[in-house]
């Protein structure tokens, strides 16, 4: 039996701790974990709560991010609850096994602590690892802050865990911003958030002796397409758990999550889309705008996979002119957050008009004064009644004006 | 003479690889994961394969004979029973109980010779023959013991 931990109700952590102790409660059994800058000190305080005690869990360390990921699938496909960590390059590493978790429909928990992709090499955040792994059949998850890091992590296990879902989650937090910044974060107890999350029921587990299973077969052209199919209708489907799970856990706090976070949407002309921190920086914009009479307002994508495509388009199509930010480098095309809001608004009658800024690559600062003038090259772009600007361009970057393409609509 | 279907279960063999009814994408079982014998499988390693209760994902139940062009045959007159072949059999394909070699499982034999470049009798108890040459012919070809060079 695991010690107890002593908790208040409020206590000052930054994102990974708050991290770390959401995987102490949900009493992870495997955590195997290789530490990268800046998700270290999540796997590094699980360490700490094994070796004194305060959880029985096993803490494997390994030789590389990919036997990181694997010793979490080879647990999971045992039965246990499983979650380790990583950014950046560590999570580069593990690309190959991500596809392997989610296609053998394991359900853990990877905490990833956004960082950008060498080269250059970089500590900072930005979201080149979360975009590496959208693709990868896992349900992704964003926390803008410290308080959202510890909830979602505790979700995430529910979700995933849930047996019409069976599916990896990734629970995101923007490096250093979310992850080094200690802000008061209102816990749960130990007992309650067990409660909440419950015990994992083992799908299909490699440790039941009276059922022998394969994982990992291969399959052809004859089955592979109906397998990723099956995959793809159980990572769309997970959207109403997910809905489920939220409600649950808004009872339970009081703190209610949505997969698409609107904030000052009801009558906004002018909106930013984003995810992570920013989203905090564009509302204290947006609420500075108002006060000048803009209408501003400001989208955060809580669910990035399953990508909320409805919901997104619910929620924008009223709008004039958007601008959708992605802080990842978009290698020779928009942005990929753009590309899907953009699809997801060309099916509403009054298609507003939608813009496209690459900013904050390698941790560069986003501030509210930033925020504030791409909310009014919207305002420039809904008055004229067409965009104004190039369709993408980078924002806060050095030297000459960067961006392509304009518009044919006027 | 051998009997091909050496202690071969009900099932052994009975679909080609990759052979099977293609059902839809909602009929597929979740992450691929492949039970390997129907009911309850507790007291399974106490079974011998012949009395195992294979499921259609197994590949005991697949044969895979037509990977092979040239088939081990087995001379049960010369073997001496040292299970030299048994042990390396890379597919399991050697069929021995009570420490008596007893022939090949011809459904999943795929031709691969480590039984014969192991097998240590004078004349070899195992020898490669065309796929399509009986038992029968194929015994008749056996070579002499050899003498020993001086």
């Amino acid at each position: 039996m695991a010690e107890k931990f002593d908790l208040n109700e409020r206590e000052v952590w930054d994102g990974n701790y708050a991290a770390s102790q959401a995987l102490r409660q949900a009493r992870v059994d495997v955590v195997a974990a290789y530490p990268i800058t800046p998700s270290t000190p999540i796997v590094e305080n699980y360490g700490a709560y094994v070796a004194n005690g305060y959880v029985d869990g096993e803490f494997v360390m390994v030789e590389s991010e990919h036997a990181a990921m694997s010793g979490c699938v080879g647990a999971s496909a045992a039965g246990g609850r499983v979650a380790t960590a990583t950014s950046s390059q560590g999570f580069a590493l593990m690309a190959e096994v991500l596809y392997q978790a989610s296609g053998m429909r394991l359900p853990i928990v990877l905490t990833v602590v956004n960082r950008a992709l060498a080269s250059p090499l970089n500590v900072r955040g930005d979201h080149g690892d979360m975009y590496l792994g959208r693709d990868s059949g896992w349900i992704q998850i964003d926390a803008f802050n410290a308080q959202e890091a510890y909830d979602l992590t505790l979700c995430a296990f529910k979700i995933g865990e849930n047996h019409d879902v069976r599916l990896p989650v990734m629970v995101h937090q923007d490096g250093f911003i979310t992850s080094h910044t200690a802000q008061n974060v209102y816990p749960l107890s130990d007992e309650k958030a067990y409660e909440f999350i419950g015990d994992i029921v083992p799908v299909d587990d490699m440790l039941d002796f009276s059922r022998p299973v394969t994982y990992g077969a291969q399959t052809e052209e004859d089955w592979h397409f109906e397998h990723k199919a099956k995959q793809h209708k159980a990572l769309m489907d997970s959207r109403t758990v997910i809905d489920d799970v939220f409600a649950e856990f808004e009872k339970l706090t009081g703190r209610k999550y949505n997969r698409v976070e609107g904030y000052d949407m009801d009558d906004a002309e002018v909106v930013i889309v984003a995810l992570g921190t920013t989203v905090e920086t564009a509302r204290v914009a947006a609420q500075e705008l108002r006060e000048e009479g803009v209408k501003a307002g400001v989208v955060g994508i809580r669910v990035f996979r399953p990508f909320p495509f409805d919901q997104v388009r619910d929620m924008l199509e009223n709008a004039k002119s958007i601008a959708v930010l992605d802080r990842s480098s978009p290698g020779g095309a928009m942005g990929a957050f753009f590309n899907e809001v953009s699809a997801a608004l060309y099916t509403t009658p009054n298609r507003p008009l939608i813009t496209n800024y690459i900013y904050g690559l390698g941790g560069r600062d986003f501030s509210v004064a930033e925020a504030k003038r791409i909310f009014l090259e919207q305002k420039a772009n809904a008055d004229a009644g067409h965009i104004t600007t190039d369709i993408q361009q980078f924002s806060g970057l050095r030297g000459p004006h960067l961006g392509y393409f304009q518009t044919k609509r006027s | 003479m051998q009997d091909l279907k050496l202690k071969a279960a009900e099932k052994r063999g009975i679909h080609q690889l990759g052979g099977d009814e293609l059902v839809g994408w909602d009929e597929v079982t979740q992450g691929i994961i492949l039970t390997s014998f129907e009911g309850d499988a507790s007291d399974i390693v106490h079974k011998k394969a012949e009395e195992r209760d294979y499921s259609d994902f197994n590949s005991y139940t697949a044969t895979v004979a037509s990977w092979r062009v040239k088939k081990p045959v087995f001379n049960i007159d010369v073997c001496i029973d040292c299970q030299n072949c048994w042990v390396w059999c890379p597919d399991t394909s050697i069929i021995s109980r009570d420490k008596q070699m007893l022939g090949i499982d011809y459904d999943h034999c795929k031709g691969c010779e480590v039984c014969v470049e192991v097998c240590p009798t004078n004349p070899k108890s195992l020898l490669m023959f065309n796929e399509q040459e009986d038992l029968e012919t194929a015994l008749s070809q056996w070579p002499e013991k050899k003498k020993k060079e001086k």
